[in-house]
């Protein structure tokens, strides 16, 4: 198991591990999606609209899992110093980010038919949107530092300082949003209520596991890049760059 | 520096008011900044007084949550350009607590200021009579955790190009908790509405920034050291 | 179910369609990006090790730049 934790060997893990990983994304993706836009019934109250819970939903949940495993990342590799680890954090940023533009853009496309205006200040998408801005800051801050161990320890401690207060901004505008929303506008959260009928829940947890591979294959090839860059000195790495045939359209 | 750790303590607090103290123009733009944002508000939304009473807490609150992030960059700045953070880094006295008295030091001389100036600017917006005590409080419990918070950005950003921006965009989300329970105590107040769990929730968040934020500022001074 | 009545998802085709191709351009758009990434750093250091250059000489926003 240990030996993984090389850069190496864990380049060529991954190498090993991302076509078939990315293979069984593809296959619960087909699955969730004729699941959920086929065989599913219309529901009862919101017609075919209800059908965006199958990508808004697993895309709101990945980019909260995917903000923690950021935090983890850092956290690991500002403890014990293990360089995986902060290149798992900072691979991650821009992969939550973008699942949390997702999250945000398919819960205002929902919300248009069930509220009638695209943007509603609903307790969900307003705690979506400041993890955005969250990610933003991180992403913002690694770019900002040169020095990659600077870099990954600062990004460290704000994901750390971050995940700290994600529940505090969520509890708080959970409890603004019961303070100022009138009660006839139904928040998305309690859409996906436990009674939901098992022909609509069955797609949602293939759709989110799918995401959860997604994140996993996506997560491997970026960290395969920030490995290239940040060993690009030992001689393994350039075995790798001399056996690489040249690129096209790379030289000028 | 063979002082106690008290001693040291004192000594950081009194050095970074007289510098304050030499500098009065660095200490005076982010008030001369709430008290423009707050007189803006009136001329972009109408003289309308039951209007600016409505917006009067959100206005208030959010004005001065921006004019204590304006002031966070020079926390650390002089201190990284002269070579003190060093000195205070390598001193025998752990860095936590001196970090916290510079904190401190720092919120003396913007947050509470903000706080004196508020009830002058509520009266401006037409804040009922009887929020202007909430105002004060909740802006007392609440600019420490502004400092607090904003000094861990203060310190990531040390050195770091295009800094200001930058530390705006990792401080400010961070600090919506405080704005709405803030905003949120003063518009209460001002509908006559029970305060209480607004305090209760406010003090947490101040107790628990005292406890973790000065820990990560000395972590994230350190990475910066570096 | 025929085809017409599939993609008129019961009149909200706009939302469902725009919100379900909204989130494949998000997902093609990390695979891509991500790949993409691999690639110019493994031609940068091609490039680098063909001009003679030892690679700790830049530094790494130039390398992981896209």
């Amino acid at each position: 198991m240990y030996k993984y934790a090389s850069p190496k060997n864990f380049y060529a893990l991954a190498g090993r591990l991302i076509p078939w990983l990315g293979a069984v994304t593809l296959l619960l993706f087909i699955a969730g999606l004729y699941l959920g836009l086929y065989v599913a019934p219309p529901d009862y109250q919101q017609g075919d609209s209800y059908r965006i819970m199958f990508i808004h939903v697993p895309s709101a949940w990945m980019s909260m899992f995917v903000y923690m495993m950021m935090a983890g990342g850092g956290l690991v590799g500002l403890v014990w110093n293990i360089k995986l680890a902060d290149m798992l954090a900072t691979a991650s940023a821009p992969i939550g980010a973008s699942l949390t533009l997702s999250a945000l853009v398919t819960g205002s496309l929902w919300g248009r038919p069930t509220w009638g205006t695209y943007w509603v200040w609903d307790a969900r998408l307003t705690s979506e949107l400041i993890l955005f801005f969250l990610y933003m800051g991180f992403i913002a801050l690694q770019a900002a530092i040169d020095d990659p161990r600077r870099s990954a320890r600062a990004g460290a401690v704000l994901a750390l300082v971050g995940v700290v207060n994600i529940p505090i901004i969520h509890f708080s505008v959970v409890w603004w949003n019961t303070l100022h929303q009138p009660a006839s506008i139904g928040s998305l959260g309690k859409i996906v209520s436990p009674s939901i009928y098992p022909s609509m829940l069955h797609p949602l947890l293939i759709m989110s596991v799918a995401f959860f591979l997604f994140y996993f294959t996506v997560l491997l090839i970026r960290m395969r890049g920030e490995i290239l860059a940040r060993e690009r000195h030992t001689g393994w790495v350039a075995e790798i760059v001399r056996a690489t045939p040249e690129i096209r359209g790379t030289h000028p | 520096m063979s002082q106690n750790l008290l001693g040291t303590a004192r000594c950081i607090f009194k050095r970074d008011l007289i510098l304050a103290g030499r500098k009065p123009a660095d200490v005076a733009t982010p008030l001369a900044f709430f008290i423009i944002v707050t007189s803006l508000f009136p001329l972009g939304v109408g003289p309308e007084p039951d209007v600016l009473s409505k917006l009067a807490p959100g206005v208030l609150w959010v004005a001065a949550l921006l004019a204590s992030m304006l002031s966070l960059g020079r926390m650390f700045a002089g201190d990284h350009a002269d070579g003190t953070l060093e000195q205070l880094a390598l001193s025998p006295h752990p860095l936590t607590p001196l970090v916290f008295t510079k904190i401190l030091a720092h919120w003396a001389t913007s947050g509470l200021l903000l706080v004196v100036l508020s009830p002058l600017l509520a009266m401006q917006l037409n804040l009922p009579t009887h929020a202007m005590g909430t105002l004060v409080v909740t802006l007392l419990l609440g600019t420490p955790v502004l400092s607090l918070l904003g000094s861990v950005g203060a310190a990531l950003t040390l050195g770091v190009r295009g800094g200001g921006v930058l530390l705006s965009l990792l401080v400010l989300p961070l600090y919506t908790p405080v704005l709405i329970f803030g905003a949120g105590a003063v518009t209460a107040s001002a509908s006559g509405l029970d305060t209480k769990a607004y305090f209760s929730l406010l003090g947490a968040f101040l107790l628990l920034a005292l406890a973790f934020a000065p820990w990560a500022t000395a972590a994230a001074l350190r990475i910066s050291l570096d | 179910m025929s085809w017409r009545t599939f993609f008129a998802m019961g009149g909200y085709a706009a939302y469902v369609w725009s919100a379900y191709g909204f989130a494949t351009v998000v997902l093609l758009w990390n695979v891509v990006s991500a790949v993409r990434k691999r690639r110019a750093v493994l031609a940068m250091l091609r490039e680098l090790a063909l001009a003679g250059q030892t690679p700790k000489e830049t530094g790494r926003a130039t390398l992981l730049s896209e």
